[in-house]
């Protein structure tokens, strides 16, 4: 289950860790700002958020895109977002239930994911890297990560910043 | 005079503009450049343009002859071309992607051409997809040289597919390992060559990344295949690509002719 949350990250109800061990209880955070840019045609960039794990699985965690255009028409640009389009976007049907979104706004967004549910609790032990693609028409692309191991033994964090079409990308874990 | 004078000027005009792909050992290039290689959400169009030229992918010397070209679908099913024209510097062609995979656009050619001399004056000829030349008995010094020429590009519409990419087992040819619309500029490719369907072993390939026109050097690469005709690419950055080989042999299928296969695509390395 994910939760999208506009302001801090509150709340979030975490399963007892007796019931199913401490990789299925740990919580995994993620925050991605999308910066305010003064360009004269902007629009909102398409965004990917995933993670790579051992031997390079993907996971997906969210894909916004121009999902209301007639015929579908803004899948075209999917593969603007080329990190993720190579590793897993060609292989998806758009759209994907509890992965795909529209775009947002410039503004920080959070996604939360218990590790007691889809898609954290199918992660297998190891080192993953959390990766976030930006694609924005008439602008640039723009790929950002940060690495992690998973699953958190005590609470632990990363971020890395973007340049030009992302800003912060932060991730906290919860044991 | 005018008339001998002008015969091998026409007659060279002819060889690039009409036949250029019989003729590969000319210094032009011969290339077809892809609106777009990787594209997503179905039921997309894509231009080529088509062209002879020195530069990278710049259409300024002549236009490439697209009899022959054939337009494969996922399934290996030929496909429509469309709109296709000739225009002073470049031929352009679209295709209508309306199912999801891997298309390959070709043109193919089996050439013949040579010289020989009918009392002492040299004589050229040349004759293309299998017909016969016609000379004289009384020629004497006659060269023949059959060109088996194959030159090609690859879309993919969503997820790639492999059907278009076997072989015929006729000529020079490229067998991918890595598939030619999942290049990236931080992975090697790996491909393979093999001449009339066996491995071809110990043949230059050469590469050559688009856009030459805004550099000092060529920037071009060499690589050989080995034993079992593989050759790896280590791409120096995303961009459009040139990758051409040729071998000479007496395997002929026309009689008291040498044999040139060339194998030549255009690839789309992606930024990683």
């Amino acid at each position: 289950m994910r939760i999208v949350l506009t302001s801090a990250l509150t709340g979030l109800a975490v399963g007892p860790a007796v019931l199913a061990g401490p990789a299925l209880a740990a919580e995994l955070a993620v925050a991605i700002e999308i910066p305010r840019l003064d360009v004269s045609e902007y629009h909102r960039p398409y965004v990917a958020a995933w993670l790579e794990g051992p031997g390079g699985a993907v996971t997906n965690l969210a894909v916004w895109y121009e999902q209301a255009k007639r015929d579908g028409e803004g899948t075209k640009w999917l593969k603007d977002m080329r990190t993720w389009w190579r590793k897993s976007g060609r292989d998806l049907a758009m759209p994907v239930d509890g992965v795909s979104g529209a775009t947002k706004a410039p503004g920080t967004h959070r996604l939360a994911f218990a590790g007691d549910a889809k898609p954290t609790a199918g992660l297998a032990p190891g080192a993953y890297t959390l990766v976030v693609e930006a694609a924005r028409e008439v602008g640039g692309r723009e790929v950002v990560r940060v690495p992690f191991a998973w699953p958190p033994t005590a609470p632990a964090g990363g971020q890395a910043r973007g340049e030009a079409e992302l800003g912060t990308v932060s991730l906290d874990l919860k044991p | 005079m005018s008339r001998p004078a002008r015969r091998p000027a026409r007659f060279l005009a002819c060889l690039v503009a009409a036949t250029a792909l019989a003729t590969p050992a000319l210094a032009h290039r011969l290339w077809m450049l892809p609106s777009a290689t990787v594209l997503s959400g179905g039921d997309q169009w894509v231009t080529v343009d088509a062209a002879v030229s020195n530069d990278l992918f710049y259409f300024e010397h002549q236009p490439l002859r697209l009899d022959g070209l054939v337009a494969t679908g996922p399934d290996g099913e030929p496909v429509p071309v469309e709109n296709q024209s000739r225009g002073r510097y470049r031929s352009t062609f679209d295709v209508h992607l309306t199912k999801p995979g891997t298309y390959r656009f070709g043109v193919s050619t089996n050439a013949l051409f040579g010289s020989y001399k009918v009392d002492g004056e040299p004589k050229r000829f040349r004759a293309m997809n299998g017909q016969a030349p016609a000379i004289p008995e009384t020629a004497t010094e006659v060269r023949l040289t059959q060109a088996q020429n194959r030159l090609e590009t690859f879309v993919t519409s969503g997820k790639p597919s492999d059907a278009v990419l076997r072989t015929t087992g006729k000529g020079l040819e490229l067998v991918p390992t890595t598939h030619p619309n999942s290049l990236n500029a931080d992975e090697e490719a790996r491909f393979a060559l093999t001449l009339d369907g066996q491995p071809a072993a110990n043949v230059e390939v050469e590469i050559v990344p688009g856009g030459n026109r805004y550099r000092q050097k060529l920037g071009d690469m060499s690589v050989r295949t080995d034993a079992e005709g593989r050759f790896t690419v280590k791409w120096p950055a995303a961009g459009m690509y040139w990758l051409s080989a040729e071998v000479t042999d007496d395997k002929a299928t026309m009689p008291n002719a040498k044999r040139r296969a060339s194998y030549t695509t255009t690839l789309e390395v992606l930024p990683p």
